[in-house]
């Protein structure tokens, strides 16, 4: 039942071929027979069920849409009512959301089931997972792997299929980079298409909420409930949500996909360009035309990530003092020991190090030099997209420069680590809509295709990763012990 | 050594919207600690903020009626620092792109003169917490009720040359806020409150001394003490051979001295940034066209109407435009009364029904004797039906809430004796029973007219006419 | 860019972070290497480019003044580490 995809399990659903207390049990069994992924903080069993039980009643009276009953596991950056929601962080150990974020309370509406809330680097910063106060989580291709990051719990539950959808969230890159690290089609939509309330910010003007599925078709009828606007996020864009499965089959012959030069660097595994080339001729085969582009500021994108983002978290991170939720220190001693060893025991060294780095930069002196001039690159990456879009439809490149390092292999430099993001981080900053699906293994490991759509085009990148994945059969495949 | 003192104020004005300024919870004053605390006051992680569109007009509107610009695009930024009133960590005030910017008022100075006082800008900000540091077993204890209520700081340039100065500047904003219907004023409850920067320089010089900031000036008259001492400590200090140090100081209203709040204000460095949760603030044409049509005439308007139209002079014109509800009161009597009227209306709102309120601490909106029943009550001492002075005691009648003037006077029988005849009857009688004071009188004391003139009124209990008793008595002596 | 320890402490500081003593050299290497990395970003030539807050260009929504939140003190202060009386508790800020 697990190989479904949640098209399918939708129609399985609709005909009476099962229920969803059946289809919960069986990923509720299947997330404690691979408890030893880690991919999980929290499972809401007792939870998923009762729900998994109103949606199969909805579903008698007739009134069930086409998720109900679905079963989906949620990254542990969304608010959960009643439900702990740590952002993978000491610091958030015991916090019990009052609110549901609202892709939570869309998806509740849609009457989908939740499984649990996955793992996650701590408060979305890493690439790898392993910055996650709750243990690295394995990578089911291969356990002495990362899983990517830090939506990493739901790719690995995803790739795992210990849940028949998952959530993520990208400020950097942290659905795209652990979808195509684990064979999972990961969606990143226009930064404003998807509400920001309730998901804990990382970097405001970064972050951004999708899903992490077996399929593009999935990611559409996932993309359906969640896109809209949302008055609570002053973010949110007012604008029409199409149906994003009605064009999933439209023919893409005559349209253009642009490849970017600057994403064939040195850093690039000659393995990985030549699954990306393959890749291309499939769409070359369904009559796309492939030309050349060129994002001349690309190289600048790391960097500027590494201001801009900082910058935001230092502030976003500041709530967590020890006052009104989240870990207080034993016994203060005064207001600064309080604030002080709340949060430097209650943040890990990652989140540390990247609130120290976001201080300095915004701080008296340095402001203009590091914060003031990442705007301004972050202003010419975002014009060479426009650029490129004014005469492309899509553009098409690797995901990461290689398949899933091995765990503990990048913990030591973090300038390694944050470079492994050195082509997903530049759609943040633009603020543009990616996705990244299977496109071919390297040593028995997956590793995936990005898809870059212009700004609210979700629909045609959806239909040009449902096209390839009518003639491919990578995202099918599973890793052994889970099929 | 001769100073010249240099005084600019930050004028924090709590806006009078229902709902915070971006979130839905309520501003109402004085609800149970935390209880008008929602998620986005409490800073709770993942929620957002959204702004409160009245909030922008109040702002709007402010920086119309000072004569300003109203930024077509305003941005909000984040003021980082650590304070337990300050849920977020940062404050989200308007920094570099202000909301209003370059407007001025005019104040009055105390020899009748007037000056301009220029106000650098107004931003919108939210306001933070509330500390409690009463016992808690030796801790503090955080009401966030208050954390996130709209505020308009009003900066000045600086201007100002004396306290005096400062607190007329402030008490012409404060009337302003409160002509506009932007803010309540309440000084007790902190929605109109101010910081000083205050300097002083050898006269003459042209670069500023080194500025102190005095917070914590919650009444008119601390503004005036703090300064004074300030500026007193300043020069002192400086012509003991020492330096001011920039810094902040609280002022302390018990023991009327200032002093250093150093210790809070160590390593500040507010590391301000756009907010990226927010979105530039547009105001196009239509929105000011619309703030535009809610502006009242503003109190020199007003002010120079009612010395024009009503004769009156510049001290009675201030003080009968010192509120809204005020000037309003007062147009309203002299509507029913007729423009000649006017300077008796006058008397009346400044006179009785000023310190009648005062005695009560009442406001005029507060008032029990409505403008109506006043004008009515006017209206019988124009007609002649009472004297002033009988009317005096109809109006405290009407204060305790015993009706409308005229029923007061049929009740009391208070209805002048203007009969002729009646009067002359007892001037008559008067002049019989007092002999010698007659005597006196016709040999040249004629200060004793006020004698028989008090025996008249006596017996007619104050009602006989005091025009036609004196005419009679003078007649009838002479 | 080079930072020293007490360099680190201040920026700690300033962001209110306890980093035990036996940290800060780690600390002072990985930012400094942090701080590196990005200063390629001078390099690059911004000459007459607006900074970039934000990647929609969009105005700000402005909401109705409508109270809608009503009290759920005891329900939001379930995750407060202390609270007395209603009141958040801290250590004694001194005024």
């Amino acid at each position: 039942m697990h190989t479904k995809t949640i098209a399918e399990l939708s129609r399985m659903l609709a005909a009476g071929e099962t229920s969803s207390e059946e289809l919960t049990r069986h990923y509720l069994e299947r997330i404690r027979a691979h408890a030893d992924l880690n991919a999980f903080i929290t499972v809401t069993e007792e939870e998923a069920l009762a729900e998994a039980r109103r949606a199969d009643a909805l579903r008698r009276k007739g009134e069930a849409g086409p998720l109900a009953g679905i079963p989906i596991a949620q990254k542990d950056i969304f608010c959960t009512d009643g439900v702990k929601t740590t952002c993978a962080s000491k610091m958030l150990e015991n916090f019990i959301s009052p609110y549901d974020a609202t892709v939570v309370e869309r998806m509740k509406r849609a009457g989908m089931v939740m499984l649990g809330k996955t793992n996650m680097d701590e408060f979305a910063m890493g690439s790898s997972n392993e910055t996650s106060y709750f243990g690295p989580v394995k990578n089911p291709w291969d356990k002495t792997r990362v899983p990517g990051g830090s939506s990493g719990g739901s790719s690995a539950a995803m790739a795992a299929r210990l849940a028949a959808a998952t959530t993520g969230t990208d400020t950097g890159g942290s659905i795209r980079q652990p979808a195509a690290l684990t064979n999972t089609t990961g969606l990143k939509p226009t930064y404003g298409r998807v509400s920001r309330y309730g998901m804990i910010a990382f970097a405001s003007s970064l972050d951004q909420a999708g899903t992490i599925t077996a399929t593009a078709e999935d990611a559409a009828m996932l993309l359906n409930v969640i896109a809209g606007f949302d008055e609570r996020d002053s973010t949110s864009v007012d604008k029409p949500v199409p149906d994003y499965t009605a064009t999933l089959n439209d023919d893409i012959a005559g349209l253009v996909i642009g490849v970017p030069k600057e994403f064939f660097d040195d850093g690039l595994d000659p393995r990985v360009a030549e699954c990306v080339r393959e890749a291309l001729k499939v769409y070359e085969r369904l009559g796309a035309k492939i030309v050349d582009v060129s994002l001349p500021n690309l190289g600048l994108s790391v960097p500027t990530y590494y201001v801009v983002a900082p910058a935001e978290c230092s502030s976003n991170l500041s709530r967590f003092d020890g006052v009104r939720f989240g870990y207080r220190c034993e016994n203060p001693t005064s207001l600064e020991d309080l604030y002080k060893r709340s949060r430097g025991e209650g943040f890990g060294a990652e989140v540390k190090r990247r609130i120290m780095t976001g201080t300095y930069v915004l701080s008296a002196g340095y402001y203009d030099a590091y914060y003031l001039k990442a705007q301004k690159t972050r202003e010419l990456i975002k014009e060479d997209f426009c650029r490129a879009f004014e005469k492309v439809d899509v553009l098409m490149g690797p995901t990461t420069p290689t398949a899933a390092f091995g765990i503990g292999e990048k913990t030591d430099d973090p300038i390694t680590m944050y470079l492994n993001d050195i082509y997903v981080n530049g759609v943040n900053l633009a603020g543009m809509p990616g996705m990244s699906i299977p496109m071919g293994f390297i040593d028995g490991l997956p590793v995936g295709l990005q898809i870059i759509g212009n700004y609210f085009e979700e629909a045609k990148m959806l239909n040009f990763a449902h096209r390839y994945q009518r003639e491919t059969d990578w995202h099918t495949k599973l890793p052994k012990g889970f099929e | 050594m001769e100073w010249e003192v240099v005084i600019g104020l930050e004028i924090h004005a709590q806006l009078a919207t229902k709902s915070k300024i971006f979130s839905g919870a309520s501003t109402a004053y004085g609800a149970l600690p935390n209880t008008q605390a929602c998620l986005v006051d409490l800073g709770y992680p993942g929620v957002l903020p959204v702004l409160n569109r009245e909030a922008v007009r109040m702002a709007a509107k402010f920086g119309l009626a000072i004569g300003a610009e109203v930024a077509r695009r305003s941005v909000f930024a984040r003021k980082n620092y650590f304070y337990p009133d300050l849920p977020k960590g940062y404050q989200i005030s308007q920094y570099e792109l202000p909301v209003v910017a370059g407007g001025s008022i005019e104040i009055e100075l105390e020899d009748g003169a007037t000056k301009v006082i220029g106000i650098t800008r107004a931003h919108l900000e939210e306001d933070a917490g509330k500390s409690l540091h009463e016992d808690f077993h030796g801790m503090t204890g955080i009401d966030l009720n208050r954390a996130g209520t709209p505020l308009l700081e009003i900066v000045s340039e600086p201007d100002m040359r004396s306290a005096k100065e400062a607190v007329a500047y402030m008490k012409k904003i404060h009337t302003l806020v409160r002509y506009l219907e932007i803010c309540d004023g309440n000084m007790q409850e902190g929605s109109f409150r101010c910081d000083a920067n205050v300097s002083v320089r050898p006269k003459g010089q042209k670069e500023f001394g080194t500025r102190t900031e005095l917070k914590n000036l919650n009444s008119f008259r601390f503004v005036e003490r703090a300064i004074n001492y300030e500026i007193e400590r300043q020069i002192e200090l400086i012509e003991a051979g020492g330096k001011v140090v920039q810094e902040t100081r609280l002022y302390d209203p018990e023991k009327n001295e200032t002093r250093s709040l150093r210790a809070k204000e160590e390593a500040n460095d507010y590391r301000y940034f756009p907010d990226p949760d927010l979105l530039p603030l547009e105001i196009d044409d239509s929105f000011l066209e619309e703030v535009k049509k809610t502006l009242p005439e503003l109190p020199d308007a007003k002010k120079h109407r009612f010395m024009e139209s009503y004769g009156l002079s510049a001290y009675d014109a201030s003080v009968l435009t010192g509120s809204r509800a005020m000037g309003d009161y007062y147009e309203s009597v002299v509507r029913t009364l007729g423009d000649e009227h006017a300077k008796l209306a006058a008397n009346w709102v400044m006179g009785e029904l000023s310190g009648a309120l005062n005695k009560d601490g009442k406001e005029i909106t507060e008032t029990p004797i409505s403008a109506a029943q006043l004008a009515g009550l006017l209206a019988r001492i124009i007609d002649n039906t009472i004297s002033g002075k009988i009317a005096k005691d109809v109006f405290e009648a009407m204060w305790a809430g015993e009706g409308d003037a005229d029923a007061i006077i049929e009740k009391k029988g208070l209805k002048q004796i203007t009969d002729t005849g009646a009067i002359e009857k007892i001037v008559d009688e008067v002049i019989a029973e007092n002999p010698g004071q007659v005597e006196q009188y016709r040999a040249g004391k004629e200060a004793l007219l006020g004698y028989f003139v008090g025996q008249v009124m006596k017996k007619t209990q104050g009602k006989a006419n005091p025009g036609q008793v004196n005419q009679l008595l003078k007649q009838k002596l002479g | 860019m080079a930072l020293k320890p007490e360099d680190v402490a201040a920026i700690a500081h300033l962001a209110r972070l306890e980093i035990r003593d036996e940290d800060v050299s780690s600390y002072a290497d990985n930012l400094s290497r942090i701080l590196d990395f990005v200063q390629q970003l001078e390099r690059a030539d911004t000459e007459g480019v607006a900074p970039m807050a934000h990647p929609l260009a969009m105005s700000q929504r402005l909401r109705a003044d409508e109270v809608t939140e009503q009290d759920q003190r005891e329900r939001f202060q379930q995750n407060a580490p202390q609270v007395e009386a209603g009141l958040y508790l801290v250590p004694k800020v001194i005024e």
